[in-house]
């Protein structure tokens, strides 16, 4: 036997086997399942389901939620990974948990929140119903709702980026002359630009697909509080799998854009 | 006399604005509503509290949202540990995609992953067929609820694992392996002491996502009252009631866990950090 050929050895044979089982039974086929449930009546019905008054109207609410959502939290991340990635001071630590707690809170009580604050019983609800201002059960709430959950992700993928890349660069241009503003802008956003730019993707993927939260604030009422995920809800309640399936698929391959992109972003890396 | 400062010297400006933003933000969005909700519920007696959470609907449910959490967070960390060594260590076609993959929970919106496994293992679905034979149903069972849970968690410990099996120290492997000790060996003495601390960190954080979930969970369940309701379920349905208090002593039940959960993930990575 040659020496130098490694052994055939079972172990990692079994290992990779059972690994590949469990990654693709779980991964694989429900993403496979949705396109599948999707096209099963045919690629009209899918494209009629999908073009749908009801589904266009809840596009453009997700859309708009997103819209608001992402950018606030952007100016949010970029404003706590500064104070937090370049500066010490006490506290620093509990600060970064306060930022993920709506990681750890669950969905339902995120959106509950928001009722008793601004529904009728809530300590606002009243008094802006009185003005004419309905949150909850409306857009604004799902709004909050959206913003509520994904408010850690863009700090929390540049938290840890602008702390490892340290402060020297930025003295360097502040001692050549630069103005806070300039080196911010010339310094440091270019060197954080892929965490940046994989937090924003992160972030919109989330808010165009939370789920919990808004359906709690919600009110499902069809064409005006009714996001994409809840139209799937709605579909797949009323037994138009199909319909559902379709609109999901939409919001599947929103899901796999940040996989990708992660993918990409690392190969750069080695 | 050096002055006093609340934060180290730094050449850098605008660090007040940014906290103070920052501050600013977190208070108004995530503390004053949370803070509220605690609130809300201090003005429940004790007693009422008490009878809120721990009624028989309440205790069956959070009975199985606690053990499908901690029987998909086990199931985790098991075949996450096992997905992790492998995608770190084997090489294998298909190997990126896979590793892509394996975010797909953090990313595919919970209301599409719930009614994908539920079509999957439905009684004429491509797994629940065949279970069907062998007498095991998930779809509308407690065992549904755990399929749901294995999914939203399964990204935690693979990916709290796979750093630390990238960094591990390949000599010390290979000098107890010249040493003479057994493969079995080598991994129980050295290679398991340096992961375990990741593994558990992964473990606790996929039981905290468990406990909370609701998107995956309610369509899978079937939802039945005393048998397949999960607590963030119940406290829908208490608030689709208009029982607020009723919804807010389970909500400040389900803080609670999640604050301890979280002192406990935040003490695990602080000794997995140690470790390293």
């Amino acid at each position: 036997m040659n020496p130098f050929r490694p052994p055939i050895r079972p172990v990692p044979l079994l290992l990779t086997l059972v690994a590949l089982l469990f990654l693709l039974g779980f991964l694989a086929l429900p993403l496979a399942i949705v396109f599948a449930g999707a096209l099963q009546q045919g690629i009209k019905h899918y494209l009629a389901a999908i073009s749908d008054p009801m589904a266009l109207a809840a596009i453009r609410l997700t859309l708009l939620a997103a819209a608001i959502a992402v950018p606030l939290n952007v100016i949010f991340g970029l404003a706590a990974a500064w104070a937090i990635g370049k500066f010490r001071f006490p506290g620093r630590q509990l600060l970064i948990t306060l930022i993920d707690l709506p990681f750890s809170v669950s969905p339902v009580v995120s959106g509950m929140v928001y009722i008793l604050v601004f529904g009728m019983q809530g300590w606002l609800g009243g008094w802006l119903a009185a003005r004419g201002v309905q949150v909850i059960f409306a857009v604004p709430g799902i709004v909050l709702a959206t913003l509520f959950v994904t408010l850690p992700l863009v700090a929390r993928e540049l938290i840890p980026l602008m702390e490892s890349q340290g402060t020297e660069e930025e003295e360097a241009a502040l001692t050549l002359g630069a103005s806070g503003w300039q080196t911010f802008r010339r310094v440091t956003l270019p060197n954080v630009r892929q965490g940046l730019l994989y937090g924003v993707i992160l972030c919109t993927a989330r808010a165009m697909g939370e789920f919990g939260a808004v359906s709690v604030v919600s009110g499902h009422i069809r064409g005006l509080t009714n996001t994409l995920t809840l139209h799937v809800e709605i579909l797949y309640n009323e037994y138009q799998s199909a319909a559902a399936f379709a609109v999901a698929s939409l919001l599947a391959l929103l899901a796999v854009v940040p996989l990708v992109v992660k993918a990409i972003l690392s190969r750069h890396e080695h | 006399m050096r002055r006093f400062r609340f934060r180290r010297h730094s050449l850098l400006p605008g660090f007040g604005p940014a906290l103070g933003y920052t501050l600013l933000y977190l208070g108004l969005l995530v503390l004053l509503p949370l803070g509220g909700a605690v609130l809300k519920a201090a003005g429940l007696s004790w007693a009422d509290f008490w009878r809120l959470v721990s009624g028989p609907r309440a205790a069956a449910a959070f009975r199985l949202s606690f053990l499908a959490a901690f029987g998909a967070a086990l199931i985790n960390a098991v075949f996450g540990f096992i997905a992790a060594w492998v995608l770190v260590r084997y090489t294998f076609p298909g190997r990126r995609f896979i590793d892509a993959l394996v975010d797909l929970p953090f990313a595919l919106p919970t209301s599409v992953a719930g009614i994908a496994l539920t079509a999957l293992f439905s009684r004429n679905g491509w797994i629940g067929a065949l279970l069907e034979p062998l007498g095991i149903r998930v779809a509308f069972t407690p065992l549904g609820v755990l399929v749901a849970l294995v999914f939203i968690g399964l990204p935690f410990t693979i990916r709290t694992v796979q750093p630390v099996i990238a960094d591990l120290d390949r000599e010390a492997e290979l000098a107890a392996a010249s040493l003479g000790a057994s493969a079995w060996q080598t991994f129980r003495r050295i290679t398991l002491p340096a992961v375990l601390p990741a593994v558990l960190t992964g473990f606790a954080l996929a039981f905290a996502r468990g406990i909370g979930e609701y998107g995956s969970v309610i369509f899978i369940s079937g939802n039945l009252p005393l048998r397949t309701e999960i607590v963030p379920l119940l406290i829908v349905t208490r608030l689709e009631q208009y029982d607020y208090a009723g919804a807010t002593a389970l909500a400040v039940a389900m803080l609670a866990l999640s604050f301890v959960m979280l002192l406990t993930i935040n003490s695990l990575q602080a000794w997995s950090r140690r470790r390293r």
